[in-house]
């Protein structure tokens, strides 16, 4: 079936920047609380405003391949990133995956994280892809940074 | 296998949702009934024929619509009564088996309020006592709704939370039962069979134990009541809950039954209409059961389809129901035995199990499970199916669930068995 990309498939075997690291800024426990998918990440962030650079993502997920994947692109995309940069990559990847299968993406600005296009056409697993995702815009918060760049908040999608 | 009193491909004509294609026009493969069942024709024209002929309001109303809408509601409590082997009376509405068994753990913390059981014998009102000091007592393979409301009932009267381990092969065990219900135990809560194991417990056993400690008694039978015979009469329980939508009913219809003398000293849970006896502006005095617990306008026409549906398994038996879903569990366990990449929860003998078959394919998450069997069409349960306490007493993260009812098929179990094999293909899994 079309879901399963290869590239899904090998981020979710193979995780990039997985595990918890030293230093970080803030941490974030986020649940999927109708199937049990858990992740811990942790962000460091060095500067202010905007213009913070993204220095780290580290994570512990468990869960499906789509949000282990998730978390694994996510990491990959963001590390080294400007939080502006970040913004720009978060909201072409909401955008992709709440689009219900209109929206291919931008490999431009997400990577491989194109390969989770077709998640948005089963909105059950839309949860799934976005953990790591409202685990992230958590974490930022905390440091007084804003993920969204001041559009609506991932929680109401995320929500069981 | 099959046996000669049972068609379960006659049985599936009277369900027309099962006729519907799913995913690229798929036939659907409904293997999720644990969660909710379909509902026969004749519960479906049941309920609608109430809408379409006698819908007024229930218990009240000089008419004559309210008095035959007062007569089908009533007709079926004493249907859902007969099916159970209970008395009408006895039988109290809810709008699903969580706000039965809340209903039962808010009377406790009612009772503590002044003058909540004024009149009440004191032998019975001492039952509903709770305090610190006091102990709650429920199983580790608990449904979230037999389980948070009486953490949540020690919560607010300062009781303790006990609960009784399970053993790696999926039953109750019996000695940590023992050590666990102690004279402190006020109320033992336990499921009658596990919506994720299957298993089917030694209901008597346990209630036993907690009679020689003085508790009350609560059984969740969500998971029996559809699937095999039960008699309140043979079971030695206080309170027995279960859920419309899991008995080929409606949704937002759900029953409580309980023993008269306690539902009579039991205080209401909601309040407002239809409960009461006199109002005045100083005060009010209730209806006796099971009016007491019926705040509000009932779920009329859900009440009468849930009656159309305890009709309709009548008719087919429920110790055929019985022989056929665990021949369809034997079925299954035989399946999933040939595939070693497949690890099944909860007690290798079909005998000791009913309704449902939980697994876990050994490295694939069981979200991932689900997604692939259903793009073939075949409706599962993935996730930690309101149990998520057993599942990390089995150190499972999830589980995948395939679950039956009435109209389950061997051609169900096979087709999920043949999309199943398309999961360690899918995710390069060595078999």
């Amino acid at each position: 079936m079309d879901l399963y990309q290869e590239l899904i498939l090998e981020h979710s075997k193979r995780p990039q920047h997985a595990g918890l690291r030293e230093p970080f800024g803030a941490e974030s426990h986020h649940v999927n609380t109708s199937c049990g998918d858990e992740i811990t990440l942790r962000v460091d962030v060095e500067g202010e405003g905007d213009d913070a650079v993204i220095k780290d993502v580290s994570y512990d997920s468990i869960g499906c391949s789509i949000s282990v994947a998730s978390a694994s692109m996510l990491a990959e995309n963001l590390i080294g990133l400007t939080l502006r940069e970040a913004q720009e990559v978060f909201g072409a990847t909401r955008t992709m995956l709440t689009s219900k299968g209109q929206a291919a993406g931008d490999e431009e600005v997400i990577g491989d994280a194109i390969a989770l296009a077709g998640v948005s056409k089963y909105p059950a697993r839309v949860k799934c892809a976005l953990l790591s995702w409202s685990a992230l815009q958590d974490s930022l918060g905390k440091l007084g940074l804003d993920l969204t760049g001041g559009a609506a908040s991932t929680t109401e999608e995320t929500k069981a | 296998m099959a046996h000669a009193s049972f068609d379960a491909a006659r049985v599936r004509e009277d369900f027309p949702l099962l006729a519907r294609r799913v995913r690229d026009d798929k036939p659907l493969v409904y293997l999720d009934s644990g969660a909710t069942s379909q509902s026969p024709e004749s519960v479906i024209t049941a309920e609608g024929d109430f809408y379409r002929t006698v819908n007024a309001a229930v218990h009240r109303g000089a008419h004559q619509l309210s008095e035959e809408a007062t007569d089908a509601y009533e007709g079926a409590r004493e249907t859902i009564a007969r099916f159970i082997g209970g008395r009408a009376d006895d039988i109290v509405f809810t709008k699903n088996a969580t706000e039965a068994l809340n209903l039962v753990a808010y009377a406790f913390s009612n009772a503590g309020a002044p003058g909540a059981m004024d009149g009440v014998d004191e032998a019975i009102a001492s039952k509903f006592a709770l305090g610190p000091g006091d102990e709650i007592v429920v199983t580790a393979m608990e449904h979230h709704a037999n389980l948070v409301p009486w953490q949540e009932l020690a919560r607010r009267t300062g009781a303790t939370f006990r609960w009784i381990e399970i053993t790696d092969d999926g039953f109750v065990d019996l000695d940590s039962a023992r050590e666990v219900i102690t004279e402190r135990a006020k109320v033992v809560a336990f499921t009658h069979v596990s919506n994720v194991l299957g298993t089917i417990n030694p209901v008597n056993d346990l209630a036993t134990i907690a009679r020689e400690a003085g508790a009350l008694v609560v059984l969740d039978a969500c998971q029996s009541v559809p699937h095999m015979p039960v008699d309140v009469a043979q079971l030695d329980v206080d309170f027995l809950a279960f859920s419309g939508h899991k008995m080929l009913g409606p949704t937002g219809i759900g029953v409580l039954w309980g023993k008269h003398e306690l539902l009579e000293a039991m205080p209401p849970f909601l309040t407002g209409g239809s409960m009461i006896e006199i109002v005045k502006l100083e005060g009010t005095t209730f209806a006796p059961p099971p009016q007491r617990f019926e705040a509000g306008t009932p779920n009329a026409a859900q009440a009468v389809g849930l009656g159309a549906a305890c009709d309709y398994l009548e008719a087919l038996g429920m110790d055929n129901v019985l022989r056929h879903e665990q021949d369809l569990i034997q079925l299954t366990l035989d399946g999933l035995a040939e595939r070693p990449w497949v690890s099944v929860l909860g007690p290798q003998d079909a005998g000791a199990r009913l309704g449902a078959v939980a697994f876990v394919v050994d490295g694939v998450h069981p979200h991932d499970v689900g997604q692939i069997l259903d793009d073939a069409g075949v409706a599962i349960r993935t996730g930690h199916h309101c149990a998520w306490p057993l599942h990390r007493r089995l150190r499972a993260v999830a589980s995948s669930r395939v679950s039956f009812n009435v109209y389950s098929t061997a051609d169900d179990v096979e087709a999920f068995l043949t999309a199943l094999d398309r999961v360690p293909n899918i995710f390069g899994l060595e078999v």
